[in-house]
């Protein structure tokens, strides 16, 4: 008997993506009875689902950040464990994104599809490294997907950082880092790099910080920024939420240099616009030719493409011989 | 290249002077010859080479990306010579050799614009996304980083540890790349010899002086001219050579071929460029028009005819008479014009008095087209280069002054990041208002802090920095004087406006009209 065709049992619904025979929902954003969470992100990972399926990580992270709210009934899974549910079996593999971070193999009557979720190819100290995993229908994220966005070595990006420090000792180096993956990612490789200053924090980043360290990712000497003198400030680095590095918080930081560490520094004018004065290509999605390379890798007959610039990643595909098409599910946010 | 396009890239992104110079200074001490010549011959606006056309740019990344990827790319990032540095392939492979600023400027020099294409490609086949940039920008002759050429000197000055205006003196004498400069400045040899060449010779500038304290100065030991309206330039005549220099020391001669032509023999002078039309000064709106095109053609040459209206002389033959005083440099300035009259030059005249009261109500009766205010200079001042305190002060008129409402605010850069301190404000038409300027000066510490907190509180609408605010409150700006023009919705433009006074108090209905901004139409 022939496998089914996918859409017949993955549908997109107002809900998000839905697995009939299993009878659950992929990273809904709405509360629904059964969830199965890619990451932690809280554009995937919402609350008010009665059941979770996700990995052990991504369920640290959303009891840190949800505590009850994260689920009634909140089952962890292992990167390489199956699970049964209904007539199919799920999977997590690793994606490189966050820490837990995972790509769901899904397998029915011999068809199998992969969720990429959100994935990066380059390795990263604080998470487990993406696996390429063959499949019938790979539906792979498109954050960067226009080949404009190539992501440089996240040394040279750290790197200039550390100049900017030597160059202006008297200022105050404000990073725009998001809370979850890219906060820790930086520090990590801050900490690679031999800085062994503490590094002050946000209060909004404190939290997940300790996750990560309770987890057993080593990040070095952090302070939280509350109650700091001014002056002490001068010619350290602190880390905020992006969304803080302009407004009235900034304030009392000593002549703060605003730095931003996202991959939509690539283009100048939007981090002219942001009012960037550092900014830093440092990415946990997947650039153009990572997006595309992986798409060859994982030898999937259709590919189908979502939340970013779809169009691009389907032209590319299709051109290359693929069946491409783009999922449209709404409810993700263009900030990574 | 790298150290070079990392260098642009970074004063791309810092908006603070300081920051700047601290950037440029960094380079100039530790990238070597001929590399950091080149550098600052790019960054002063000094390289001469054929332009690439931005077609060309565009055709070499499409024959090596699919054109619909290409398209969409640039719909995303918005400017050519940035998509196409993005979007260039990389191949993997053995690191090739980084070409130096020095090899591709050499290179683009001698090719011709037909051949520029075919030598970029292996350059964008080996430089980073940054070097590439760098490369295109370079080619395309917009760099736009927000570095004047005087910043750049200014900031080889203080690393090299000399008045700046010791480089502009012999700047038009040297060229890239500027071995015998650095050579001077990290003190191997001494200055560099630039002999009978037309040199720029930086420009006295005056302080500017308010009515309340023009009364401690005594009115005998100053000399008083008009302030005409136009650009101060400096016409220099050497040898067999003539240069017409903007008070910045660029050279803006090619644009006024009729000054050039007129201009006399072995001399230094100091002037006015006007657009005069028998005699009677044209608004500045009228040199605009002229200051905007390169090379003029036949209809704005005789439409926008261009003259010097003189104020000193600082050289005659090989006498520097900077060192004599003003009053002796006028009379020479008098005997000179008596013996060489021309077309496209006049004097500017001395105004007579006796007293400040006389001299306030001549400023203030003069409503002729083109004069700012009044020049106060002391009869024995030696001509010193910079704007020194005390010889000369600029008497201005009072400025216009009109009501407005705020309409949007931006937040600022650098210090001002996180303060909305751009404000765009608007008259009334009708019903409506309708945005008439933007400001962004005149206001203290707390006032900004105050407005700050109330355009955070008064939000209707917000787009990245932009807030759009309701409109309550009352500006009342300040300004020299409103002109047409075509990129305002208004149809009219302010000149230097600035905030004068926060109106908290005043109905926005009170505000004016957009009829009363053009009732002040120059």
């Amino acid at each position: 008997m022939p496998a089914p065709r996918p859409e017949i049992w993955i549908k997109t619904t107002s809900a998000g993506l839905y697995c009939e025979p299993g009878d659950f929902y992929i990273d809904p954003i709405r509360p629904v009875p059964c969830a199965v969470i890619t990451h932690g992100h809280g554009d995937h990972a919402r609350p008010g689902n009665e059941r979770v399926l996700a990995t052990p990580g991504t369920i640290a992270i959303m009891q840190e950040r949800y505590g009850e709210a994260a689920g009634a009934s909140l089952q962890p899974l292992a990167y390489g464990e199956t699970v049964t549910a209904g007539d199919m079996t799920v999977r997590f593999v690793p994606a490189g994104h966050v820490l837990g971070s995972a790509q769901i193999v899904l397998e029915y009557r011999g068809s199998r599809v992969v969720v990429s979720g959100d994935y990066k190819r380059r390795p990263d100290p604080t998470c487990a490294p993406f696996e390429p995993c063959n499949c019938d229908v790979f539906i792979t994220e498109a954050t960067f997907g226009l080949p404009v966005f190539r992501h440089p070595p996240d040394t040279q990006e750290i790197d200039k950082l550390l100049h900017s420090l030597t160059l202006f000792p008297e200022r105050c180096h404000l990073v725009g880092v998001y809370a979850l993956g890219k906060c820790q990612r930086v520090l990590a490789l801050l900490r690679r790099a031999g800085y062994e200053q503490p590094v002050y924090l946000h209060g909004a980043l404190i939290k997940l910080t300790e996750l990560y360290e309770s987890l057993g990712v080593r990040l070095g000497p952090v302070l939280p920024l509350t109650g700091v003198a001014r002056e002490a400030l001068k010619g350290r680095i602190v880390l905020a939420p992006p969304s803080a590095t302009a407004d009235l918080w900034s304030r009392r930081l000593p002549e703060p240099l605003v730095a931003m560490a996202s991959g939509w520094m690539r283009v100048r004018q939007r981090a002219k616009a942001r009012g960037v004065e550092l900014p830093l290509v440092i990415s946990d999605h997947a650039d153009w030719d990572e997006l595309t390379a992986t798409i060859d890798e994982v030898a999937a007959e259709e590919i189908w493409v979502t939340h970013g610039r779809e169009e691009a990643l389907v032209h590319h595909a299709i051109k290359k011989g693929y069946r491409a098409r783009a999922l449209t599910l709404t409810g993700f946010e263009e900030d990574e | 290249m790298n150290r070079f396009a990392a260098l642009l890239d970074a004063l791309l992104f810092t908006p603070s002077r300081n920051g700047k110079l601290r950037l440029m200074q960094e380079y100039f001490a530790t990238v070597g010859d001929p590399e950091r010549g080149w550098a600052l011959a790019a960054l002063t606006g000094e390289l001469v080479f054929d332009a690439a056309k931005p077609n060309q740019v565009r055709g070499l990344a499409a024959a090596r990306v699919d054109p619909e990827l290409l398209e969409w790319s640039y719909d995303f990032v918005g400017d050519l010579a940035e998509t196409v540095a993005l979007i260039w392939p990389e191949t993997a492979g053995g690191e090739d050799h980084v070409p130096s600023l020095a090899e591709i400027i050499e290179q683009l020099k001698r090719a011709s614009r037909g051949e520029v294409g075919r030598v970029l490609e292996p350059w964008l086949d080996t430089l980073d996304a940054t070097g590439r940039w760098a490369l295109l920008k370079l080619v395309t002759g917009s760099l736009r980083i927000g570095v004047s050429a005087r910043l750049a000197k200014t900031a080889l000055a203080e690393w090299g540890g000399v008045e700046v205006d010791r480089i502009e003196e012999i700047w038009h004498g040297l060229a890239p790349p500027y071995r015998p400069l650095f050579d001077w400045l990290e003190g191997r040899h001494p200055v560099p010899e630039t002999g009978e060449l037309p040199t720029f010779c930086p420009l006295m500038l005056a302080q500017p002086i308010e009515d309340s304290d023009i009364a401690t100065l005594d009115p005998s030991h100053y000399l008083a001219e008009w302030k005409w309206d136009g650009i101060r330039v400096q016409l220099v005549a050497r040898g067999t050579e003539r240069r017409l220099y903007s008070r910045s020391g660029d050279e803006i001669g090619a644009a006024f071929p009729e000054v050039l032509d007129a201009m006399p023999a072995a001399v230094t002078l100091d002037g006015e460029l006007l657009v005069l039309r028998g005699g009677e000064v044209a608004s500045f709106n009228d040199l605009q028009q002229r200051l905007n095109r390169k090379t003029p053609n036949p209809k704005l040459l005789r439409d926008y005819p261009a003259a010097v209206r003189l104020y000193d002389i600082l050289r005659e033959g090989k006498e520097d008479l900077r060192g004599f005083s003003f009053a002796e440099r006028r009379r020479r300035l008098e005997a000179w014009y008596a013996r060489e009259p021309r077309p496209a030059f006049d004097l500017s005249p001395l105004v007579p008095f006796t007293s400040w009261d006389e001299l306030r109500e001549l400023r203030d009766g003069a409503r002729e087209r083109g004069i700012e205010g009044l020049m106060l200079k002391r009869v024995d001042s030696t001509y010193v280069s910079g704007r020194p305190k005390g010889p000369w002060f600029k008497w201005k008129r009072g400025a216009l002054t009109l009501d407005t409402v705020l309409m949007y605010a931006q937040r600022g850069h650098g210090k001002r990041s996180s303060f909305y301190s751009d404000y765009t404000f608007g008259a009334w038409r009708g019903d409506e208002l309708v945005p008439v300027g933007k400001a962004y000066s005149g206001f203290t510490d707390e006032e900004l802090r105050r407005l700050d907190r109330w355009v955070r509180n008064n939000t209707v609408q917000r787009w990245g920095p932009v807030r759009e605010v309701t409109p309550k409150i009352v500006l009342e700006v300040a300004f020299d004087s409103v002109h047409r023009s075509t990129r305002h919705k208004s149809g009219v433009a302010m000149r230097f406006p600035r905030i004068h006074r926060i109106r908290w108090d005043k109905p926005v209905r009170e505000a004016d009209t957009l009829e009363a901004l053009e009732s002040l139409l120059s």
